[in-house]
């Protein structure tokens, strides 16, 4: 697969997803540590991809939404930033608020898919 | 180095934003040795206040720094720490 389609399958399959620079549990770097902490402190599962451990996905990703740094985090397929703007939104509460409507949204079409 | 670093940061900025206020902090030295930073490029803060900024959410105006940066922010600056505001929100 070609490596931009498998960035866009991986922010199109997660209502919360981070790239980031090692793991939630083994940050990497100072800002995917702070970023990776606000979505924990939403009280939701988010999905990770460790760029780190996939170098073509991390020289392809900047140019994927023209966004040269990271981390870089996904809510319902769309860039919300880096970390800055994480902790920003994270501080003024839209962050958990929007974490949470997009997992229940997702929530949602799964029951709906089963039926 | 860093000064020069910080000039260049300072007059792309400042030509394509025409800020009211910019301060630019090299915090490369905290983070020397560390993995992220072996590939050279420097760690930078930059607080920037202009009217270029009104009616833009934190996205685009973080895009629109990086955008003034250009091919810096893949050579000369490995970390960039964005505060961008308007005259009117300080």
């Amino acid at each position: 697969m070609d490596v931009l389609d498998k960035i866009k399958q991986a922010v199109d399959s997660h209502p919360v997803v981070i790239f980031m620079k090692g793991t939630p549990e083994m940050p990497m770097c100072g800002f995917s540590s702070r970023a990776s902490q606000a979505l924990q402190a939403c009280g939701e599962e988010f999905a990770y991809v460790n760029v780190l451990s996939d170098p073509e996905v991390m020289e392809n990703l900047p140019r994927f939404a023209n966004w040269p740094t990271f981390p870089q985090i996904y809510i319902n397929g769309e860039l919300i930033g880096g970390c800055d703007i994480t902790l920003e939104m994270y501080q003024n509460g839209e962050l958990e608020k929007m974490v949470k409507e997009a997992v229940a949204a997702k929530a949602g079409q799964g029951d709906s898919a089963a039926q | 180095m860093t000064a020069e670093r910080v000039a260049m940061i300072r007059e792309r900025l400042t030509e394509a934003l025409q800020p009211e206020d910019l301060d630019i902090q090299d915090d490369s030295a905290k983070h020397a040795g560390h993995e992220g930073a072996k590939g050279g490029g420097g760690h930078f803060n930059v607080r920037i206040v202009s009217p270029a900024f009104a009616g833009r959410n934190l996205l685009e105006r973080h895009r629109m720094v990086y955008d003034a940066l250009g091919d810096a922010m893949h050579s000369d600056i490995h970390a960039l720490s964005i505060q961008a505001k308007t005259p009117e929100e300080l």
